[in-house]
């Protein structure tokens, strides 16, 4: 075609632009200090693996990193496995209040977490669960059940309703056909689910910094609290600026494949 | 307006074909002559659907040259070709109504606004759609949108050919006939070259003046329905055409004898052309083979399928399954009885391919 | 689509969201409506101030509806320049996108990686890409003579925060455009071509209308998302200069965590609430009005 061409050109402009800054911050995450304050380098001339290793040797970034990995591991458990069942009920049936029910969901899911901060603050300080990794994974399940339920509605829509009734003739119970037959059906959902579930959790900060104090402190939060503590580390800054992009990279890479669709929350 | 040629024309969707296996679509030779309506039969995944593409230019083949008239159109994008296709299932513009939709193709080629008004009426007034003419593309049924889509085909009266691509899948089966006559009349209209891939015999058959029969990315035999009817060139066209098919019987063959087991059954015609004696098979088509209670070969009588205007056995002669027609006047028909071979209909294969005879 | 069977024990399905949903939405929903009715002494004491708060908030003659009223402006303004760029950008990338092939994996996972990078991290990367010292966006632009300072000027702080926004959001447009485009069948790009159609004609006919489901969706997730901007420009901008990026959530937590008023911020947080939930009525009719008429 005439215009693949230009397309290519225009994709590869895109990608790079897109790459710049995170390019820019694992450059300066490979500098000192004093090499980066000396003047603008497209390239690290010395690079050095310094800041890195003074994270991975404090203790507290440790913890950090393992606070952040285990609110979001609890939150997509928590959120997939609740929204499994409703997402088929709101696919499947109709009942009393249904629709207002999904609409009711669904603004949640657009529910502005400022507005949240403080009643959320004073809500689990009161039932002692703050500074606690449960405040944060209970936190997110507000925005983060909606959405396993609105995109797995989109997939549950995408099996064909023969095959509920195909088992319940072959006489299957409703639980080991929802587990045998029903789950395995709409993996790639659940799969896509789960990744948005991760994705929201571990890219939201406004409560989750709200919501604890030392003990809990998500790694992001670190961060921002170092810089601000030590001046004007900006070597450190960067490199821990990377590694927080690693577990996203990553989990991204496992679902390259379902992607498109997956963003498209099973809808096209 | 156009004889378009097909010079050895071959497709692997391999990059680099290495056997006769790895193509779609075995070298061909063929001309398609301008005014006609062909079909190209065959079963699913047979090459025909891409023989077609590459007709249009959706598919550059792997091999040979494609002819427009003189003009080589083998690298010419679809569309510098002037060819209208219509697809299985139907596309249709939805943002458009039925009048913008069949007028769209006009419109791409800038034709005068009152010459396609009146061509769009035309060819609307030919598919029934003229009340639909200003709706909403979208809100029609299957079956009306698909009619949009045989209008877009048909609406462009400069094209080198129509091409169709089993565009009557999606029609209820009442409507099927309907629209396949009014197809034939519209070609019979329009004096164009038409190509319509289907894998469904009855509609090959009653839509064309030829029939290429394809198997395994071949062209077995190009003819008249007739000629595909009466002599079968290859053993699969026999079993492909007709319901049931072909009766195919292993044979052997001496003057004009032929011999299954210890039944002697006699040709219309001798092979003295035939050196091996190896592969033989003789064909006969269920209507050439008659039913009776005694004189002829015998066979024990399985079952017998009766469809109201004729009953066929389902016999074995000699172990091999046989279908045979039961005469009007035969009332019942018990487990024996014996089986006749209208002489004149019997052919000869060898590696399923039919040996012409010499008259005895 | 249409025959669904009734049954109420479905209820028994969506009960653990709804008690979870219900934990997390409308016990501390209670509390905002509460503090926004009362007024409050001192820790632990408070009295019924009935709808003074929210008098005060309406009324731009007041120095907190006044403050208001300008953040709601931004906001739009916010949401309308981002939602300009990053709907036409997703869908011209979309279309850059290769169907298949080698290439589309890569592209996908580098472009959804901007997403996936936690908010205040994506502040921390623009506050450094951003500096004129060690940023190379800063640098570049005071390089080529610009008066860019994202501290001191309030035109380069917006630029920034809409750049930031679309650097970070258009991903999200690409990647839902190109789910719609790849649903589309090959057979209408062929029918196009055999019908010689123009590459504009494809795009008009064909691939917009198709895209417009997941479009709508598009538009609305990132109307919310924009109207909800807070981290980024607090690490970038932290609201300034002056109160030119100040966006609502902003103001909210500053009226709210910074000078402890709590009944404005509350009565601010139900107003906020309830523009959001109009706007999310409406795009949720458009959606089900679509897929009705699909269906249909």
């Amino acid at each position: 075609m005439r215009s693949a061409v230009s397309s290519k050109i225009a994709l590869v402009i895109y990608l790079i632009a897109l790459m710049l800054p995170v390019y820019w911050l694992i450059n300066l995450s490979l500098r000192t200090n004093a090499d980066i304050m000396s003047g603008l380098a497209l390239w690290p001339h010395h690079p050095t693996l310094e800041k890195y290793r003074a994270i991975f040797d404090d203790p507290t970034w440790v913890h950090a990193f393992g606070v952040s990995l285990s609110y979001v591991a609890i939150n997509t458990v928590i959120s997939v496995a609740v929204a499994l069942p409703a997402a088929y009920a709101f696919n499947r049936y109709h009942f009393i209040g249904d629709k207002h029910l999904f609409f009711w969901l669904f603004t949640n899911l657009m529910a502005p977490s400022a507005v949240f901060a403080l009643p959320f603050f004073n809500l689990f300080y009161a039932v002692g669960l703050f500074d606690t990794v449960w405040a944060v994974a209970l936190a997110h399940c507000l925005f983060n059940v909606p959405l396993a339920v609105w995109i797995l509605e989109g997939f549950v829509g995408g099996v064909p309703r023969e095959i509920d009734e195909t088992a319940a003739i072959d006489g299957y119970s409703f639980p080991r056909f929802f587990i045998r037959l029903f789950l395995p059906l709409i993996a790639n959902g659940i799969g896509v689910t789960a990744f948005f579930c991760f994705m929201f959790s571990w890219v939201e900060q406004l409560l989750a910094t709200t919501l604890t104090s030392s003990n809990a402190l998500p790694f992001a939060a670190v961060m921002t609290r170092s810089y601000s503590a030590s001046g004007m580390d900006w070597s450190l800054l960067a490199a821990a600026g990377v590694l927080t992009m690693v577990p996203g990279a990553v989990v991204i890479w496992f679902v390259r494949n379902h992607i498109a669709k997956g963003f498209a929350l099973g809808r096209v | 307006m156009a004889r378009i040629t097909l010079d050895g024309i071959g497709h692997a969707y391999t990059s680099h074909p290495r056997s006769d296996a790895d193509y779609a679509l075995k070298p061909l030779h063929h001309v398609w002559e301008q005014g006609m309506a062909y079909a190209l039969l065959g079963p699913s995944g047979c090459g025909k659907t891409t023989l077609l593409n590459i007709i249009s230019g959706l598919i550059i083949p792997s091999a040979g040259r494609l002819l427009f008239d003189d003009r080589d159109v083998t690298r010419l994008p679809t569309e510098q070709r002037n060819i209208a296709q219509v697809f299985q299932f139907p596309v249709i513009y939805d943002t458009m109504t039925v009048a913008e939709n069949l007028a769209f193709p006009l419109r791409n080629r800038k034709m005068p606004k009152a010459a396609i008004q009146a061509r769009v009426a035309e060819v609307a007034a030919m598919l029934e759609l003229t009340p639909d003419l200003h709706r909403r593309a979208r809100g029609l049924t299957a079956d009306a949108k698909q009619k949009v889509s045989l209008g877009r085909g048909l609406v462009r009266s400069d094209v080198s050919a129509v091409l169709f691509d089993e565009p009557l899948t999606v029609i209820d089966p009442a409507l099927k006939w309907e629209l396949r006559s009014k197809l034939k009349a519209v070609h019979r209209a329009l004096d164009l070259l038409m190509i319509y891939v289907t894998h469904d015999q009855t509609e090959a058959l009653t839509f064309a003046d030829r029939v290429v029969v394809m198997n395994d990315g071949r062209a077995v035999q190009i003819g008249t329905p007739e000629e595909l009817f009466e002599r079968p060139e290859h053993t699969f066209v026999g079993y492909f055409i007709g319901s049931p098919g072909m009766n195919l019987l292993p044979a052997r063959i001496s003057g004009n004898r032929a011999y299954i087991g210890s039944n002697e059954i006699s040709l219309g015609a001798a092979y003295p052309t035939l050196t091996e004696t190896t592969n033989l098979q003789i064909g006969i088509r269920p209507d050439f083979v008659t039913l009776s209670s005694t004189g002829g070969a015998e066979v024990q009588v399985r079952r017998v399928d009766d469809f109201g205007r004729k009953r066929l056995a389902h016999v074995t002669l000699g172990g091999l399954p046989l279908v045979a027609t039961v005469p009007l006047d035969m009332p019942s028909v018990g487990t024996a009885a014996c089986v006749n071979f209208d002489a004149s209909h019997v052919l000869v294969y060898q590696n399923d391919i039919r040996v012409e005879g010499v008259a005895a | 689509m249409m025959d669904k069977p009734w049954n109420n024990r479905a209820w028994l399905f969506v009960l653990p969201v709804l008690a979870l949903v219900l934990f997390s939405s409308i016990v501390p929903m209670m509390t905002v409506v509460n503090y926004s009715l009362q007024d409050s002494m001192g820790v632990n004491n408070f009295f019924w101030n009935g709808d003074a708060w929210f008098r005060d908030l309406l009324d731009p003659s007041t120095e907190i509806g006044a403050r208001f009223a300008d953040a709601l402006l931004r906001t739009f303004a916010f949401s309308a320049a981002a939602l300009a760029v990053e709907v036409p950008l997703g869908i011209a990338i979309a279309l850059c996108l290769p169907r298949r092939g080698w290439a589309v994996g890569i592209s996908l996972v580098i472009i959804a990686l901007p997403m996936l990078i936690p908010w205040n991290v994506v502040g921390t990367i623009w506050q450094i890409f951003a500096r004129a010292d060690i940023g190379l966006f800063g640098a570049a632009l005071t390089g080529i003579g610009l008066p860019y300072n994202v501290t001191q000027d309030s035109v380069s702080a917006w630029v920034t925060i809409v750049v930031i926004d679309v650097w970070h959001w258009t991903p999200l447009v690409i990647l839902l455009s190109y789910a719609g485009l790849r649903a589309i069948p090959d057979a209408y790009y062929q029918a196009a071509r055999i019908d010689g159609a123009s590459r504009w004609a494809v795009f008009v006919n064909i691939e917009l209308p198709k895209l417009q489901k997941v479009l709508v969706i598009a538009v609305l997730l990132r109307f919310m998302q924009t109207f909800m901007i807070y981290t980024e420009p607090v690490v970038v901008t932290g609201g300034g200069p002056g109160s030119a990026t100040t966006f609502l959530s902003i103001d909210l937590v500053k009226i709210a965590i910074g000078q402890v008023d709590v009944g404005s911020a509350a009565a601010m947080s139900l107003v906020y609430y309830i523009i959001i939930l109009t706007a999310c009525w409406i795009f949720f009719t458009i959606m089900t009005q679509l897929d009705r008429r699909r269906d249909a």
